[in-house]
């Protein structure tokens, strides 16, 4: 018996309306106290092409992906063979009985459990335009029934994902038990997995999207412009923030809206409606991706040199150009550092968790401000749009930072006041907002060159202390962003990750525990650098970077910034296929590379 | 002097004259550009704008080097290239308190932001939207903008066969609720366009025909400034009055057209040769396509709406700017939090 250890694999067709039959099973194997880790790999489409998710349940509650399938739920017969091929010797396969199995799709070593999907559904559901999306209820239910998930559950699921409409619990209900009940008297248990209630184990857990934790972000900082042009997979994070603004942000009596939300007509509109409302006093933030950030780039450097505060965020997916719209990547960490001509670098978050989209996803507003200069948060497709274990989102503790911001009084305390004067020697100067009711407060904010009272200048002394002032400033910031967290016992072999990536790094770093290496492990989240990488590289032999891109793109921004002391004991580990990473991706190549290191020369 | 009596060199909010200018201008001698600088420095003294609320914007090129040229105490914002109506939209949606006058040109309007142009028009940005048009681009010296008109001759002979892009015309086309065209060197009409333009809750588009000196002042050019003297068709003589205060001129019956704004002002538009109404859009359009087609500019306030909601108004912003709220206003309640939480549960 292998007990809450699986993959669950549903290969359907997009548009088919799968989607809420395996949230609702994943929720109903979270409300058993099981944990579960729920992978949505779906295409760039609104009907027909293939679609897969992927429910991993794993006693120590793993949350990457596995690439190993246990159990398929098989629905689509575009993709009947490669789906067959990919489940692991010993697995099962649940699916359409029409689907041929011949040749190759004939396994010996898996189980295979047919059902009359279609003609279940034709048979008990009179209504053709629902008889689609209760197919996959069907199926729910065999799959309740083959590995134990009580009906309890699946309704509680069900209740929760369809809240008042009661209606709906039913009907869907109905097609649950049609599927188990099938299951009960056709399908004889002759697979290995079985899930059992770990009564307790999830409370005080919820499941949540990135996305979501970071609009709740950014409502918490007390945004209230967001600008952003629609693109995958950024969309439901401004979406998430209309909502919770309209639920949260109205006034029920008069309707007044405590925020403005403008759909813009590009990228280019989004980022500019944003620098004009934080250089009018507003915190406003842009969602997007990396096609949205590419146009970003020019109001990027404009925010960087005229110092405007501003939160981007970049749901990250797979690159170049249009690439694969609906995959992820790590892929927009080396362009958005650096984002702009000239010498232009940002304040980069990497977040990993839903906690860390919620909190980086607010910090970046007090970041933007204290440093005067965009602030770019670095999701991922993965993080973004999977839904996702976690502890509730903390409530915020501090007030907002608004940073060095002149009031009337103290401009008039002040007497001389200079826009771009370094007078805390921090690289950060003081700021006025329009509005402020002072002769003294107006001064001409500019991307061209300019003096320290912000007047246009092309002098060469000028130009220079201004840059350098805004590296100072640059390099401030690098204890003032969130630190790296870091995890050692004195090993050889270290690990640096960021990001999603991290998850397998926690479940590779097992693994090869158990094959006999042992590793240290330091998680960046925020660039510009700090100190503490250097010394963590320093405190080990060898230090693999591991990330989700074809270049190693951090660890490329490494090999620049630190000493060669340190840059020859990096080594890189890719993973760039749009899937997210999984454990063996790092297991496999870091076991060799250690195997090649260690024999004797 | 009498003692309590307002005293003359002051307007509404208290200030001098002087305080309304800026910087010199870093502009070439002659440029029609300095001209519409110095009409909205009396036309801005004249209004009473508090300088402290006055925000002006800009994107790139001669045009837009211009704000630092007037009311230096103002914030001024000299964005990108073609951009200014995202910064401005960004800007009055946070601080809706702010009058934000936005200038632009024939290149960073009609060609590199067009878009933008196109955008803010639909929104109804509460903004005066000013595009100082030369027909070319004078800082890379002198290539066509997408205002030259077909024909028209640059200095080096080079003749422009691509169809001009009316920005009035296409505002029009586009919604908006206040256009107007005017030339630099009449200030008589321009000033009490701009006071108009100020007043209007919405876009206001000026286009102000407004030679280059240096690079489109020759025989052919069609925006020279003998070119547009002779073909420069006015539509009516206007006249700004401040909102409460009495009409003092009279009007021959029948001859005037007048135009009511929210904040009590008015405009009246004395009838010249032909009837106009700047109600009716269609109209305007028909009579730019026939100046167009003559060869002439037609100058005077060509469309405009007062009735229509602004950008604020349709997002229901409290009056109280968005850059003014704090955690109070814009935090989830610690009670609704606890709740919001369990729902994902």
């Amino acid at each position: 018996m292998q007990v809450n250890d699986l993959t669950i694999r549903a290969a359907t067709v997009n548009g088919s309306g799968s989607q809420s039959a395996n949230l609702v099973l994943t929720n109903a194997i979270f409300r058993l106290g099981i944990p579960v880790a729920p992978k949505n790999v779906f295409p760039s489409n609104i009907e027909g092409l293939p679609t897969w998710f992927d429910v991993r349940v794993s006693p120590q509650g793993y949350q990457c992906r596995s690439s190993s399938i246990d159990m398929l739920i098989a629905l689509n017969p575009a993709t009947w063979h490669a789906d067959v091929l990919a489940v692991k010797s010993g697995g099962a396969i649940l699916y359409e009985e029409t689907f041929a199995v011949t040749g190759a799709t004939k396994r010996d070593d898996v189980t295979y459990y047919p059902v009359p999907f279609a003609k279940l559904a034709k048979e008990n559901v009179a209504d053709a335009a629902l008889r689609k999306y209760l197919t996959n209820m069907i199926y729910v239910g065999a799959l309740a029934e083959l590995l134990g998930i009580s009906e309890e559950s699946i309704e509680a699921a069900l209740r929760a994902q369809f809240r008042r409409k009661l209606k709906a619990v039913d009907t869907n209900m109905e097609a649950v038990r049609l599927g188990a009940n099938y299951a009960r008297e056709h399908l004889p248990k002759n697979d290995p997995y079985t899930l059992e209630a770990m009564p307790g184990h999830n409370d005080g857990l919820m499941l949540i999207e990135g996305n979501s934790a970071a609009a709740l972000g950014c409502v918490m900082a007390g945004c209230t412009v967001a600008a952003w042009y629609p693109i995958t997979p950024s969309s439901s994070l401004c979406e998430s923030f209309i909502a919770y603004c309209d639920r949260y942000r109205v006034d029920k009596a008069t309707g007044e809206r405590k925020v403005a939300v403008l759909q813009a007509e590009d990228e280019l509109a989004a980022i500019g409606m944003v620098f004009g409302a934080t250089w009018a006093g507003a915190r406003a933030m842009t969602s997007t991706s990396g096609p949205g950030l590419s146009l970003m780039a020019e109001f990027a450097g404009l925010g960087y040199y005229a110092e405007l505060p501003g939160v981007i965020f970049d749901v990250q997916r797979a690159g170049p150009s249009t690439g694969l719209p609906t995959r992820t990547m790590q892929g927009d960490v080396a362009f958005a550092y650096t984002l702009s001509h000239g010498d232009t670098k940002h304040i980069v978050l990497l977040p990993a968790t839903p906690i860390e989209a919620y909190e980086f996803g607010s910090q970046a507003f007090d970041l933007a401000d204290r440093f005067q200069t965009p602030v770019f948060v670095l999701s991922d497709l993965d993080l973004g749009m999977n839904l996702w274990m976690t502890k509730p989102l903390p409530y915020p503790e501090q007030g907002f930072d608004r940073g060095k911001v002149l009031s009337a009084q103290e401009l008039e305390a002040a007497g001389s006041w200079g826009r771009y004067r370094d007078v805390d020697s921090d690289g950060i100067a003081y700021r006025t907002l329009p509005g402020t009711e002072h002769a003294n407060a107006g001064f001409f904010t500019r991307g061209s060159g300019h003096d320290e009272t912000a007047r246009y200048s092309e002098d060469p002394n000028v130009y220079r202390n201004n840059l350098d002032r805004l590296w100072r400033k640059f390099d401030t910031a690098r204890s003032a962003v969130p630190e790296p967290i870091a995890e050692e016992t004195g090993t050889a072999c270290g690990l640096i990750a960021y990001g999603t990536t991290h998850h397998a790094i926690v479940e590779a770093r097992e693994q090869l525990r158990a094959a006999g290496v042992e590793t240290g492990y330091l998680r960046i989240r925020a660039l510009p650098l700090n100190s503490d990488v250097l010394a963590f590289i320093e405190r080990h032999e060898r230090v693999y970077v591991v990330e989700q891109n074809r270049d190693g793109q951090l660890y490329g921004i490494l090999r620049t910034e630190l000493p060669a002391s340190a840059i020859e004991k990096l080594r890189s580990i890719r993973h760039y296929n749009g899937v997210p990473i999984d454990a063996s991706a790092i297991f496999e190549p870091l076991l060799e590379s250690e195997r090649t290191e260690l024999v004797p020369a | 002097m009498t003692s309590g009596a307002p005293p003359a060199n002051v307007n509404a909010a208290g200030l001098t004259r002087d305080v309304y200018k800026g910087l010199p201008s870093t502009l070439c001698a002659g440029c029609g550009h300095n001209s519409i600088t110095n009409h909205l420095i009396k036309a801005l003294y004249e209004y009473g704008v508090e300088p402290h609320k006055l925000a002006k914007m800009s994107g790139i090129g001669c045009s837009s080097k211009t704000p630092a040229y007037f009311v230096e105490r103002a914030h001024g914002f000299n964005g990108v290239h073609g951009r200014m109506p995202s910064l401005a939209t960004g800007a009055k949606i946070a601080n809706r308190e702010l009058m934000v006058l936005g200038i632009s040109g024939d290149g960073d309007t009609a060609s590199i932001g067009l878009g933008q142009y196109c955008h803010m028009i639909r929104r109804n940005v509460d903004c005066t939207y000013i595009i100082e048009d030369n027909g070319c681009y004078g800082l890379t010296k002198g290539q066509f903008s997408a205002t030259a008109d077909r024909g028209s001759v640059l200095k080096k002979g080079q003749v422009n066969e691509l169809e001009t892009i009316d920005v009035c015309g296409l505002a029009i086309e586009l919604g908006a609720t206040f256009v107007a065209r005017s030339f630099s060197g009449d200030g008589k009409q321009l000033i009490p366009l701009l006071q108009a333009a100020f007043s209007h809750r919405g876009t206001a588009v000026l286009d102000i025909i407004s030679p280059c000196v240096t690079f489109n002042d020759h025989e052919g050019s069609t925006k020279s400034y003998a070119y547009v003297k002779e073909h420069h068709a006015i539509l009516h003589t206007p006249d700004y009055i401040v909102g409460g205060r009495e009409i003092t001129v009279d009007y021959e019956p029948g001859t005037v057209k007048e135009v009511q704004f929210d904040d009590g002002s008015r405009i009246l538009l004395r009838k010249l040769e032909i009837e106009y109404d700047p109600a009716d859009r269609v109209g305007a359009l028909t009579v730019l396509n026939q100046a167009r087609d003559r060869g002439e500019f037609v100058t005077g306030l060509l469309y405009v709406d007062t009735q229509a909601r602004d950008l604020c108004e349709r997002e229901k912003l409290p009056k109280k700017p968005l850059a003014q709220l704090a955690e109070d206003d814009l935090r989830i309640s610690r009670e609704d939090w606890k709740s919001l939480m369990e729902s994902f549960a």
